[in-house]
């Protein structure tokens, strides 16, 4: 089996690269797309549990969909490709970016704040400065949980012709190649432990206070 | 004398109380003195403190910063030229020590020099040795040292006005009794004024130039502690300053905020 996937790199090696960055490029823009949109309704949400429960409501029950769902429910309104990948994968992605950063913000002591406020630093920033700062290790770990589920869901992206790692995979239940099967699924797997390595040393780096 | 600040007539009511938390306060304060604010929880203390630098605004009154009314200023502006330090100290977690010092004289543009420079001699005003001290963190330090960097950090910009609220109240009496000591030791260098609100009348006469006794939100007396003590204007200031209530409040846990 190892020689047959390594006969098939060989033989398909740019082709291989291709899947790869079709992959990162759906995932990336996906995950993009939903720290974009996720933050910003975090940071909008953080002071009005009203809102807040809206908005993570609203989500979680989209995340309760199944992706391949919301993949095939796009079809007919976007068509098929990136694009309806794309989105079914931010909508993916959003929660745990948006709750994190609601979260984070929120998290930040009220004694930090009032002194802030108290020496005169106004509230740009003290958001710029002081909350998000605070909150990054939380909205980081978010990113971090939304890269990793979107690079798994992106597999599915394929089966609606936007490409990617799932087309090796999706070839190989149809050909019934179990070496392109395992091929598929490993190299997914290792983006996502990928990604999940450089961002938990991105959190890392920005925890440096919290252990010294 | 100069008059570092004028309270005219300064009424405040919070809307879920339905009393007034401070009413009708009016107070001279001279430039230079040390002012602590006594009263249990409640007494409105803290509210007339929050007031000056307007984290309140009053009701009705108002209230002069060198002859200035500070309705008339710029808030943002207004904080800059006071220091302030709190009970639960507030240092930014994420910066250094030194950064947390340099935090106002940063946003009011000194150069890198200036601050660096007024960054040590803050330190070593308050007793930590800058090598040691200035690369850390809050959370490597203990409340006692946390509390010097919160007074280091509120008198670096070279305020005219100090503010602390019970700021010594969650330390133990060790370390409380050192801190006080320092302060009278800054006290003494800068010649700022000092408004400090206590609930521990130890603290509060051992500190003070002059006390200002507070309950439910009226002032009950402002004179000097020895003063207050020869010549109790009420039967509240005299239960407060007998030697029994002395004795039972000194024995009684700290922490309680107003």
């Amino acid at each position: 089996m190892y020689e047959t996937i390594l006969l098939y790199l060989h033989q398909n090696a740019s082709n291989y690269m291709v899947l790869v960055l079709q992959h990162l490029r759906i995932s990336g823009l996906s995950v993009g797309f939903a720290i974009l949109i996720g933050v910003s309704l975090g940071i909008y949400s953080a002071n009005s549990s009203r809102l807040y429960n809206t908005f993570s409501g609203f989500f979680g029950l989209l995340r309760v969909v199944p992706s391949l769902a919301i993949l095939v429910v796009c079809i007919p309104v976007f068509g098929v490709g990136v694009v309806p990948a794309t989105i079914a994968l931010t909508v993916l992605a959003i929660p745990p970016v948006m709750i994190n950063t609601a979260l984070g913000l929120r998290g930040v002591p009220d004694s930090v704040i009032e002194t802030a406020v108290g020496m005169g630093m106004d509230s740009c920033l003290i958001f710029l400065k002081i909350k998000l700062p605070l909150a990054m290790p939380l909205i980081i770990t978010g990113i971090r949980t939304a890269a990793v589920e979107v690079i798994a869901s992106a597999t599915l992206a394929s089966y609606i012709g936007a490409g990617g790692l799932g087309d090796i995979i999706f070839t190989g239940l149809g050909l019934y190649r179990m070496d392109l099967l395992v091929l598929g699924g490993i190299s997914v797997a290792a983006l996502s432990l990928l990604t999940d390595l450089v961002l938990s040393s991105l959190e890392f780096s920005v925890t440096r206070y919290q252990r010294s | 004398m100069n008059l570092a600040l004028e309270f005219k007539s300064v009424r405040k009511r919070f809307a879920k109380t339905g009393y007034d938390a401070v009413s009708d306060v009016s107070i001279d304060i001279c430039d230079g003195e040390i002012v602590t604010i006594l009263g249990t929880s409640g007494c409105g203390k803290t509210t007339l403190l929050k007031m000056v630098n307007r984290l309140y605004e009053p009701d009705s009154g108002e209230i002069l910063f060198y002859g200035h009314p500070i309705k008339d200023m710029n808030p943002i502006d207004l904080r800059r030229k006071i220091g302030y330090v709190i009970q639960q100290v507030g240092l930014f977690p994420h910066m250094t020590i030194a950064e947390n010092i340099a935090t106002v004289p940063k946003i009011l543009g000194w150069d890198r020099q200036r601050i660096a420079d007024r960054v040590q001699e803050m330190l070593e005003l308050v007793a930590l040795p800058p090598a040691e001290f200035s690369k850390r963190y809050p959370q490597q330090l203990s409340g006692g040292q946390q509390q010097r960097v919160g007074l280091a950090r509120a008198i670096a910009a070279d305020p005219a006005l100090m503010l602390l609220d019970e700021p010594f109240g969650a330390i133990d009496a060790i370390t409380r009794r050192n801190l006080q000591g320092e302060l009278l030791k800054i006290h003494r260098r800068f010649g700022k004024t000092f408004l400090f609100v206590t609930h521990d009348i130890h603290e509060a006469f051992q500190l003070a130039s002059r006390v200002l006794i507070m309950d439910k939100g009226k002032v009950q007396q402002f004179a000097t502690p020895s003063e207050i003590r020869s010549n109790p204007v009420n039967e509240f200031v005299r239960q407060l300053v007998s030697p029994a209530q002395d004795e039972q409040l000194l024995c009684s846990p700290g922490g309680s905020r107003s």
